[in-house]
C-alpha cells in the first residue's frame, strides 16, 4: 500500500524533448547539410563548451522562464489558463523601473521595494481577470489578452510622458542606477570566464544574479502550497471539480481570484527582476507585447505544471536558447532554436497520445478491471469460508 | 443455418494471474432477448468487450450466425451486424440527433454531406417504432431517454440484427424504463436478437426469455426466465441468499431534526418555480422518503436545504436552530451529512486520491490540519480506519486515485465519509444508483443502522422498490409541490402512490395542514 509515483508525465516530457531534437536535426540537415552535425552538437553542448560564463548565461535566461512558467503552471493546476503572463510581466517591469528610478532615498532596500511593487502590480493585473471570471463569468483567456494590450499601451504612455523615466535618445526606459539593482551574490563571479591577458587576470562575468535564487525559492514555495497546505488543497480541488468543491463548502469564487492574484504576482516579480538585474535590459517603447508570458506557457506545459518540473523545463529551454546563440557560428540562423522548442512543446501537448500508445503496447488492462476481479475473488473466498462454517 | 445468432464458446481471459472470464459459453438464440446477469465485477463487461473485439481472449471461439469469426475491433463487429449501446452513450453533444445517427456512415455527394436520404430513412424507422423524436434537436437538449433512442436508431440505421444493451435502464426514470421495455419487445417482434446486461431482476423477469448468470468470471447457469423466481436468480448471482427485503425494527421517533417551512426555489428565467411552498419535517430516528418522478423538483429541494441553490423564500430549521442563511460549509460541519445524487459530479474529486476525498469536508479541521498545513499522517490513519470499517477495495489503499476505482467502491467512499462525520440529519439522494444487489443491500443496511442510532434520514429515490423497502414515511412530490403523504407503508396501495406521482391525485388543503400539525 505504498504511495505510487506516476512516472508517465515525466516519460512523456522526455519523449517530447527527443522528438523535438530529432525534428530539429532534420531541419538543420535541410538548411545546411554540410554543417548540420556540428550545428546540432552546438545546440546540445554549446552552453557548456563556453565555460562557466555560458552556464551563468543559461541561469540568467532561465530566471524569467521559470517564473513565468510557474505563473502559468500554478493557474493551470487550479483550472485557469493564465495567458496574461505577458501583461503581468510588463506591469511588474514597469513597477521595477518606477521604484528603481524615482526612489533613491530608499537606499539599500530600494531593490526590495522595487520587487515588492512589481509583484503588487502583477498581482493586481492578475486579480482583474480573476474577479471578472469569478463574479461575472467572463472567460479569463479573453480578459487576459485584453489586459496584455492595456498594460502595453499604459506602460508606453506613462514612460514616454515622464522625463524621469524616459530615455529620449534610445526610445526606451531610462537606465536604472547601479544602487537600485538586485545583488548578484557573487554568482556572476562564480559563473565567469577568467583569462590572463598581459599578466593580468581578466574576469568576464556573466549576467546571472540572485534572481535565479528567488525563482527557485518561489518554485519550492508553490510546491509546498499546492501539495502540503489546506489552501493548496482548496485551489486544486476547485480546478479539478468545481461542483464537488462547492458541495464540500469551498468558496470557489475566492479560490479563482486568489489563484489569479498569485499567478499575476509571480509574473510581475519576473518583470521586476529582469528590469532591476542591471544587465542593460530596458522597457522599449514599441507596440510589441513581451514574449516572456507566452514562453511561460511552453515552460509550464513541458514541466507538466509541476513547480519542481518547471524549474527543470525552464533551465532546459534556457539551455537550448543559449546554445542556439552559438549556432550562428555555423551560418545557421538562431531562429532554428525557436522552431525546435516549438516542436518540443507541440509534442508535450501530445503527452496524452504518447501515454495511450504506451499503455496499448504493454496491453495492460485498466487498473479498474483488476480491482473488480480482485474483489470478486476476495468475495468468493469469504463466501466459501462462510459456507464451510455454516456447513459445519 | 445455426439457431444461434451469437455463440461464444469456452471464452477464457485472464489479466496478470487474475481470471476475468473462465471458460464462459454464451449462446444467444436468434430472435430472443437474453439477459446477462451478474454483480459488478462478475465479468459481464469483459465478456462483451471480448465480443466487441476490444479485448482478445486467451482461448475460446466466437461464432456469428453459425460461422466462426475473428473479431478484433469494433468495426468488424459492426460489419457482422452487432451493435451495442454502452451505459454511457457515445454521442456527440452538439450534433443533432440525425447527425449523430449518420455519423460514420454519412452519404456524400461531390464531397458534400447529403442528409436528405438519411432523414427519410431515419424518419421511417422512427414511425415504425413509434419513437417520438425531433431529428434536428441537439443531443445536449434532449432527455436521457431520447438519447438512448438515438443510440437504438443508430443500430437500426446500420441494419444491426444483434443488439447489446449495457445496463440500459440505470440512467432512466421509471416512465422511461417502461417505454424502453416496450421498445425492446418491439425489436424482438421484428426478429432482432438482443443481449441485455442488467442486475435488475424485475426488468429481466419482464422482458427476457433466457438469462445467463455470471459470477466470479464463471458462467453459473443459463436459465429460462419464466421457470425461476427472482430469489433464485439473485442467489445464483451473489452466491448466497440475498435479502431483497430490508429487515427493520419499528421506528423510534424522536425530536424534529429538520423542519422546512414554505420553501420556494425559483426556476430559470421565464419558467415557473422549481419548488413552490414546500413544508415538511424529518424527525430523529425515521426515514422520510421523497418519492416522485425525476425532475419534479426533488433535486432542487435538496440543493435548497444544503445551500447549494439559493432559495427564494422560506426557512430551514435544523435541530431547533435557524439554518436558512448559513453557508454550505457551516451546514456541512454542523449537523448535515449529504450523499449527493451524482457521485462523480458532486461527491468526489476523481483526480484526488482516496484519502484526500475522505476529508473533503473536514480537511481544515484541527484533526486534519495544523497552521494551514495538511496533517497527512492523521488523514492517512483516518482513511485506513474507514477502509477497514467499510471494506473499500482498491489497488493502492489510501493513495488510490478515485478515478481508477469501481463505482461501488467510489460510492463507499462517500458513504464512509458522510456516515462517519458527526451529523444529526442524513440526506441521501439516490444512494444506490448504478450499484449491484450486494452493494445495494449493504447501503440499505447502513441507512437503517443510522436511523436506529437516532439520526433523521431524508431519502430521495426514483426506485419504488427502494422507497418501499426503506421508508417510514413517504412524501410524494409533483411539479415542485408535496402532493401526498403515506404513513402506513405496509398496507400501501402502489396504484394509489402512482396516481399521486403522476399528478392524478393530490391532498386537499385540510389534509396538508393536518399532516403538518400531526408531525409538529
Amino acid at each position: 500500500m505504498n504511495k505510487k509515483k506516476d512516472l508517465t508525465p515525466f516519460i512523456s516530457s522526455i519523449a517530447a524533448i527527443l522528438c523535438g531534437l530529432v525534428f530539429g536535426f532534420i531541419i538543420l540537415c535541410i538548411s545546411n547539410p554540410s554543417e548540420a552535425i556540428a550545428g546540432f552538437g552546438t545546440i546540445l553542448t554549446g552552453s557548456i563548451t563556453h565555460g562557466m560564463k555560458g552556464i551563468g548565461e543559461v541561469l540568467y535566461y532561465a530566471t524569467p522562464l521559470i517564473l513565468c512558467g510557474l505563473s502559468v503552471g500554478f493557474a493551470f493546476k487550479t483550472g485557469l489558463f493564465n495567458i496574461g503572463g505577458s501583461g503581468q510581466f510588463l506591469m511588474g517591469a514597469f513597477g521595477g523601473v518606477l521604484i528603481g528610478l524615482t526612489c533613491k532615498q530608499l537606499g539599500p532596500v530600494q531593490w526590495i521595494v522595487g520587487l515588492l511593487f512589481a509583484t503588487l502590480l502583477g498581482a493586481l493585473w492578475g486579480a482583474i481577470p480573476g474577479i471578472l471570471k469569478a463574479y461575472f463569468n467572463v472567460n479569463e483567456v479573453i480578459s487576459c489578452i485584453m489586459l496584455n494590450y492595456i498594460s502595453l499601451f499604459f506602460v508606453n504612455m506613462t514612460i514616454k510622458g515622464n522625463k524621469l523615466l524616459f530615455n529620449n535618445l534610445r526610445n526606451e526606459s531610462a537606465d536604472i542606477p547601479k544602487s537600485a539593482t538586485i545583488p548578484k551574490l557573487g554568482l556572476d563571479k562564480i559563473f565567469a570566464d577568467i583569462s590572463i591577458k598581459g599578466g593580468k587576470e581578466v574576469i568576464s562575468s556573466s549576467s546571472v544574479n540572485s534572481g535565479i535564487v528567488i525563482a527557485i525559492i518561489v518554485a519550492i514555495l508553490l510546491y509546498i502550497i499546492l501539495e502540503k497546505t489546506t489552501f493548496g488543497y482548496e485551489l486544486k480541488a476547485c480546478g479539478l471539480n468545481k461542483v464537488a468543491s462547492r458541495y464540500a463548502g469551498i468558496n470557489e469564487n475566492r479560490s479563482i481570484v486568489l489563484s489569479m492574484v498569485i499567478a499575476g504576482a509571480i509574473a510581475g516579480l519576473a518583470g521586476g527582476i529582469m528590469l532591476l538585474s542591471g544587465t542593460g535590459r530596458h522597457i522599449e517603447i514599441k507596440d510589441v507585447i513581451p514574449a516572456e508570458g507566452f514562453n511561460g506557457i511552453s515552460v509550464a506545459l513541458l514541466g507538466v505544471s509541476n513547480p519542481i518540473g518547471i524549474i527543470f523545463s525552464g533551465l532546459f529551454i534556457a539551455y537550448l536558447y543559449a546554445g542556439g546563440f552559438y549556432l550562428q557560428l555555423f551560418h545557421f540562423s538562431k531562429e532554428i532554436i525557436d522552431i525546435i522548442i516549438a516542436i518540443i512543446i507541440y509534442f508535450s501537448a501530445f503527452a496524452l497520445i504518447i501515454k495511450m500508445l504506451l499503455s496499448k503496447f504493454s496491453k495492460k488492462p485498466p487498473e479498474r478491471e483488476l480491482i473488480e476481479v480482485q474483489k470478486a475473488l476476495h468475495d468468493a473466498e469469504v463466501r466459501d469460508k462462510n459456507n464451510k462454517e455454516e456447513g459445519a | 443455418m445455426s439457431e444461434y445468432a451469437i455463440e461464444m464458446r469456452h471464452i477464457t481471459l485472464s489479466f496478470a494471474r487474475k481470471i476475468a472470464n473462465d471458460d464462459v459459453t454464451l449462446q444467444l438464440r436468434k430472435g430472443e432477448v437474453h439477459a446477462l446477469l451478474g454483480e459488478n465485477g462478475a465479468g459481464k463487461s469483459t465478456l462483451m468487450n471480448v465480443l466487441f473485439g476490444l479485448y482478445k481472449a486467451d482461448s475460446g471461439e466466437i461464432y456469428v450466425n453459425g460461422k466462426k469469426e475473428v473479431i478484433d475491433n469494433a468495426v468488424t463487429a459492426n460489419k457482422l451486424g452487432i451493435g451495442m449501446v454502452h451505459q454511457h452513450f457515445k454521442l456527440v453533444h452538439n450534433f443533432s440527433i440525425l447527425e449523430n445517427i449518420v455519423l460514420g456512415v454519412e452519404e456524400t455527394k461531390f464531397g458534400i454531406l447529403k442528409l436528405s436520404d438519411a432523414r427519410k430513412r431515419v424518419q421511417e424507422l422512427c414511425d415504425k417504432y413509434q419513437f417520438n423524436l425531433d431529428l434536428d434537436a441537439k443531443i445536449e437538449d434532449v432527455t436521457v431517454g431520447m438519447q438512448q433512442r438515438t443510440e437504438i436508431l443508430k443500430m437500426l440505421y446500420r441494419n444491426n440484427d444483434i443488439m447489446i444493451f449495457d445496463e440500459p435502464t440505470a440512467v432512466l426514470t421509471p416512465q422511461e424504463i417502461q417505454e424502453f421495455m416496450t421498445i425492446v419487445k418491439n425489436l424482438k417482434a421484428e426478429g432482432k436478437s438482443i443481449l441485455f446486461i442488467s442486475h435488475k431482476l424485475d426488468e429481466i423477469k419482464e422482458v427476457a426469455d433466457r438469462c445467463s448468470i455470471l459470477r466470479k468470471g464463471k458462467l453459473i447457469k443459463t436459465v429460462d426466465v419464466a421457470s425461476v423466481s427472482k430469489e433464485e436468480m439473485s442467489e445464483m448471482m451473489v452466491g448466497r441468499k440475498v435479502n431483497l427485503k430490508v429487515d427493520k425494527a419499528p421506528a423510534k421517533i424522536g425530536e424534529k431534526v429538520l423542519e422546512v417551512r414554505h420553501m420556494t426555489i425559483a426556476g430559470e428565467k421565464g419558467h415557473k418555480d422549481k419548488v413552490s411552498n414546500v413544508s415538511f419535517t424529518v424527525r430523529a430516528g425515521e426515514i422520510v422518503c421523497i418519492a416522485g418522478i425525476d425532475g419534479n423538483g426533488q433535486s432542487e429541494l435538496i440543493k435548497g436545504i444544503t445551500g447549494i441553490k439559493k432559495i427564494k423564500s422560506g426557512t430551514i430549521v435544523i435541530d431547533g436552530k435557524d439554518y436558512t442563511n448559513k453557508s454550505i460549509r457551516f451546514k456541512n460541519t454542523h449537523g448535515i451529512s449529504h450523499i449527493p445524487e451524482d457521485r462523480h459530479r458532486d461527491g468526489l474529486i476523481l483526480d484526488y486520491d482516496m484519502q484526500k476525498n475522505m476529508v473533503l469536508q473536514e480537511y481544515f479541521e484541527d484533526k486534519f490540519s495544523k497552521n494551514g498545513f495538511l496533517n497527512e499522517k492523521n488523514i492517512n490513519e483516518y482513511t485506513t480506519k474507514l477502509i477497514d470499517e467499510y471494506d473499500i477495495r482498491s489497488l493502492s489503499g489510501p493513495y488510490s486515485k478515485v478515478r481508477d476505482m469501481s463505482g461501488g467502491n467510489q460510492q463507499k467512499i462517500i458513504i464512509a465519509r458522510e456516515m462517519t462525520k458527526e451529523h444529526k440529519l442524513m440526506i441521501a439522494v439516490q444512494p444506490t444508483r448504478g450499484l449491484d444487489v450486494g452493494a445495494i443491500e449493504y447501503i440499505h443496511k447502513n441507512i437503517v443502522k443510522l436511523r436506529d442510532k437516532g439520526i433523521g434520514v431524508l431519502l430521495v429515490s426514483f426506485e419504488l422498490e427502494e422507497v418501499m423497502n426503506l421508508a417510514d414515511r413517504i412524501l410524494v412530490m409533483f411539479e415542485g409541490e408535496i402532493v401526498g403523504e403515506f404513513v402506513d407503508i405496509k398496507n400501501l396501495d402502489l396504484n394509489e402512490l402512482g396516481l399521486y406521482m403522476a399528478g392524478g391525485k393530490r391532498m386537499t388543503e385540510e389534509e396538508m395542514i393536518k399532516m403538518y400539525q400531526e408531525v409538529a
